[in-house]
């Protein structure tokens, strides 16, 4: 080999490796998301302008899930850096002015043992990991608290079957109806917030009423189908009081955009004071008591602008 | 040793008289000679260009989705009332799928090159069943008409290409997408004639010698994907067949107020949808193969390998389809199950990848136009792969299904894999087919264009499915702004450079420097195909080439074994 080869194709090498490592690591700390979240003095669960990563998790659950795609992340990194490193290294060394009579070369066993059995290995280390987590997602511990969600079009209905029958229904915020400090949740902000409370294992029952809806809250790691005839069960627990947004993540018609989730997470007492509250205010028949919606815009003016302020 | 695999094919293939005189007679002229084809090349270049059609309407949908997309708000798609009009994006979303994924890339590998270069790579005179072929492309073109139709029936098919119900039974009234069920159903009748027509062609209808561990790999992958349309068609026909009578005779299949359930469609649709999306990569497959192989001019790595490996991947392919349906609620074990299944795939596929990289290792490169799309397949591929490897996680899938991190992921297969492999094989046998050569520097133009404004449109989508964005979502809240016009951005230049493609294609078949050789690609190109003219004549192979005894026999010279196919 030429020197000035080895000197290009380390080169490549190292353009190819630093790149890739240089996203992981951005990626894995997703520093924009850190700084969002740092500079909030409430919790909120929501999206971040130019964030790298999946949402900041809230929730045990999604924070095994955010560390299993960092794993995987590093993985999906090394193998692409392997592949298109080979390709532009086969480019430099093998191109036809300069390596212009080929070999006959269409064999070599031990290269093709390895490359079936190194995958394989990979995966059982990525399967053993994710059965795991598996597990624990779908096995849910013991609740402390059950909601169940009715997807319908396009609102959702939500009910404490366990806590006298409390149900009510959450529609979405119109653009017009947005009070000017909600403009940064545009089409997150919803009228009625679930309320539930933190440290607790919550099971959340999901079921539709004429077309699949989904269940989803990025933050906390749930996504659930919502099928006609059926009760699908996920559950979480959430970390930290605050607001979390979800949406619906499957396609069920004209305004399938435009039916989120707003879960208002509280302390257990301020739960049990809400849901009594509820109660009574069901008999009388009106909606439960509303609430202040975490927005971010209030929570900290400065970052107005930073997430946008809606058209 | 220079095995004479190698060497370039010893003379042109010159039709004998009878076959000039037949070609005289046999040959319909005129407008009768397209409307009544039985002619293999001409029913390859029918599907071609209804494909590439159905390719433009199908991109100029995914403009006008990201037209939308662009800002936050609903700039574009709005109602009469000035409201969103989501069941127009709906629409728009469906059918760009249902071109995509059913008059587009399939029609245009497996109807258009595979019609073409199967009867030419195996040496047959013509298809099995040249009848039955008219038959399969023009079922296929009523099917692709009946779907345009649709969109204009009613409110549109607002259903997704996945068709689940109950909103495509119960959401969707009208007529529109009854229509879209029996285009569907038009479409699988089409693909299962033309499946049957290219078994029956491939088993039957090689020419002396050419055993089937001969066989190019595009034809392997042909046949392959001959298979998985044969065995899968028929559950979606019955699926679908299902729900036609569910919105029109009063039966309950996927109803659960009548007994029925909502999910069995899920099951039985991906069912036959994830072998459909193996359908569309393995011919793709094939050709990179046969790229990579001329412009390293070196027979293909680890053949008998490759082939397995396909059989490998389709066979898994059959057995994974509840890995759409993570979230659906099936049980632990199903889940553990379907992950596992699917990340096996992993494997095989990543045999074909090394084995592609290592075809080209120790070769002499030629970076023309059909290459270039092929290594770009190979990185695209790889992340698109990748990814899959990460969703075939169900935990991890949560935070995934439905966003568009999946539209990511199977936009890097597909859209940017698939697409790759089609554009390869267009540059790579366009001379073949047309007699004109693309001027260079425009293929390679297009390449760039496509490989930047690609990965420009589809890298960021990772980024906002991971922040939670929804997949056909007609608004999205203001903080997927930035990355979503970087999107659009990608997504006008790649519509540029589809044109630019288009306009190169043009131009070539009409002012394309003619082409006087045969074999245009030199020593690399070992194929049947490029021992007879370009473009080659009305009736080819009237007298069977004879492929030469089995080179298969490794030298032990230097331990090479070379199982290319080579003309006498």
């Amino acid at each position: 080999m030429r020197s000035i080869d080895k000197l290009v194709v380390a080169l490549l090498i190292i353009t190819i490796v630093s790149v890739g490592v240089a996203f992981a690591v951005f990626s894995f700390y997703d520093p924009i998301q850190a700084a969002f979240h740092a500079r909030l003095q409430q919790t909120i669960g929501v999206p971040v302008e130019w964030q790298f990563n999946f949402q900041h998790p809230f929730s045990e659950i999604a924070r095994s899930l955010y560390r299993f795609h960092n794993f995987l992340l590093g993985i999906n990194i090394a193998i692409c850096a392997l592949v298109a490193g080979l390709v532009m290294v086969a480019v430099w060394l093998y191109r036809g002015s300069r390596h212009p009579v080929p070999t006959r070369t269409t064999h070599n066993t031990p290269l093709e043992v390895a490359w079936t059995i190194l995958p394989v290995i990979v995966l059982l280390v990525i399967g053993t990991w994710s059965f795991s987590l598996l597990r624990k997602t779908d096995f849910p511990p013991q609740s402390d608290v059950t909601l169940k969600a009715t997807g319908n079009q396009w609102y959702w209905t939500f009910a404490y079957p366990e806590n006298g029958g409390v149900e009510f229904s959450s529609y979405i915020v119109p653009d017009d109806k947005l009070a000017p400090e909600q403009r940064s949740l545009r089409l997150l902000a919803v009228d009625q917030y679930v309320v539930l409370p933190v440290d607790s294992a919550v099971r959340i029952l999901v079921t539709a009423s004429d077309v699949v809806h989904s269940f989803g809250v990025q933050s906390l790691g749930i996504k659930k189908d919502a099928i006609p005839g059926r009760i699908n069960e996920t559950w979480t627990r959430i970390d930290r009081e605050g607001t979390y947004y979800g949406d619906c993540y499957e396609l069920c018609g004209r305004n399938h955009a435009f039916m989120p989730i707003g879960i208002e997470a509280v302390s257990r007492q301020r739960f049990d004071t809400w849901i009594a509250d509820a109660r009574r205010r069901m008999t009388q028949g009106l909606p439960p008591s509303g609430h202040a919606p975490t927005d971010v815009a209030t929570a900290e003016p400065q970052l107005k602008q930073k997430i946008g302020s809606g058209p | 040793m220079n095995p004479p695999a190698m060497n370039p094919p010893a003379t042109s293939y010159s039709p004998s008289t009878e076959e000039l005189h037949s070609s005289d007679n046999d040959r319909p002229r005129g407008l009768l000679r397209w409307l009544t084809a039985t002619n293999h090349k001409d029913i390859g270049t029918l599907y071609l260009f209804v494909a590439a059609t159905a390719g433009l309407a199908a991109v100029s949908l995914s403009i006008v989705m990201r037209l939308e997309l662009q800002s936050p708000g609903v700039q574009w798609l709005v109602d009469s009332s000035g409201a969103p009009n989501g069941q127009l994006y709906n629409v728009i979303v469906t059918a760009h799928g249902l071109y995509m994924m059913f008059f587009v890339i399939i029609p245009a590998m497996f109807g258009g090159f595979g019609n073409y270069f199967v009867p030419l790579m195996i040496g047959a005179p013509d298809m099995a069943f040249p009848r039955l072929n008219n038959l399969s492309f023009w079922l296929f073109t009523a099917g692709a008409t009946l779907l345009t139709c649709a969109l204009f029936v009613g409110t549109g098919p607002g259903t997704g290409w996945t068709l689940y119900p109950p909103l495509s039974s119960i959401g969707h009234r009208d007529a529109s997408v009854d229509m879209v069920i029996l285009s569907l159903h038009l479409s699988g009748a089409s693909s299962i004639v033309g499946s049957i027509n290219m078994i029956t062609t491939i088993l039957n209808m090689r020419a002396p010698g050419m055993t089937m561990h001969k066989m190019p790999l595009f034809v392997w992958s042909i046949l392959i994907t001959a298979f998985l349309l044969l065995l899968s068609l028929p559950v979606l026909a019955g699926a679908i067949t299902m729900l036609l009578t569910d919105r029109n005779f009063g039966t309950t299949f996927f109803d659960q107020t009548g007994g029925g359930d909502p999910l069995l469609f899920q099951h039985l649709f991906w069912f036959f949808g994830h072998p459909e999306v193996y359908m569309m990569i393995l011919p793709a497959f094939g050709v990179i193969s046969q790229v990579i192989s001329t412009f390293s001019r070196k027979p293909i790595f680890g053949y008998l390998g490759m082939v397995y490996a396909l059989v490998a991947i389709a066979t898994l392919g059959f057995i994974v389809w509840a890995h759409h349906m993570f979230t659906t609620g099936i049980s632990f074990t199903a889940q553990a199950y379907f992950a596992l299944a699917t990340m096996v795939i992993a494997v095989p596929t990543g045999v074909k990848v090394f084995s592609w990289i290592a075809t080209m290792w120790t070769g002499a490169l030629d970076l023309r136009t059909p290459m270039l799309w092929a290594m770009g397949f190979i990185v695209v591929f790889t992340v698109g792969g990748v990814t899959g490897v990460n969703i075939a996680n169900p935990a991890f899938d949560v935070l995934a299904q439905d966003t568009y991190y999946v539209v990511a992921h199977f936009h890097y297969v597909m859209s940017l894999g698939a697409a790759f492999g089609l554009f390869a094989a267009m540059y790579y046998w366009l001379g073949k087919m047309s007699g004109r050569q693309y001027p260079e520097w425009a293929g390679k133009l297009h390449f760039w264009g496509t490989f930047i404004s690609a990965n420009l449109t589809f890298f960021p989508m990772h980024m906002v499915g991971a922040g939670g964005m929804a997949r056909r979502y007609i608004d999205y809240p203001e903080p997927f702004s930035g990355w979503n016009m970087l999107i659009s951005c990608g997504a006008y230049l790649g519509a540029a450079s589809f044109l630019f493609g288009l306009g190169v294609f043009a131009y070539t078949l009409l002012a394309g420097r003619r082409v006087t050789e045969a074999n245009y690609w030199g020593a690399g190109a070992t194929t049947l195909e490029w021992t007879v003219s370009s473009p080659p004549p009305y009736h080819t192979f009237a007298t069977l080439p004879l492929i030469e005894a089995p080179p298969l026999v490794s030298s032990e010279a230097n331990g090479t074994d070379v199982r290319r196919p080579v003309s006498s």
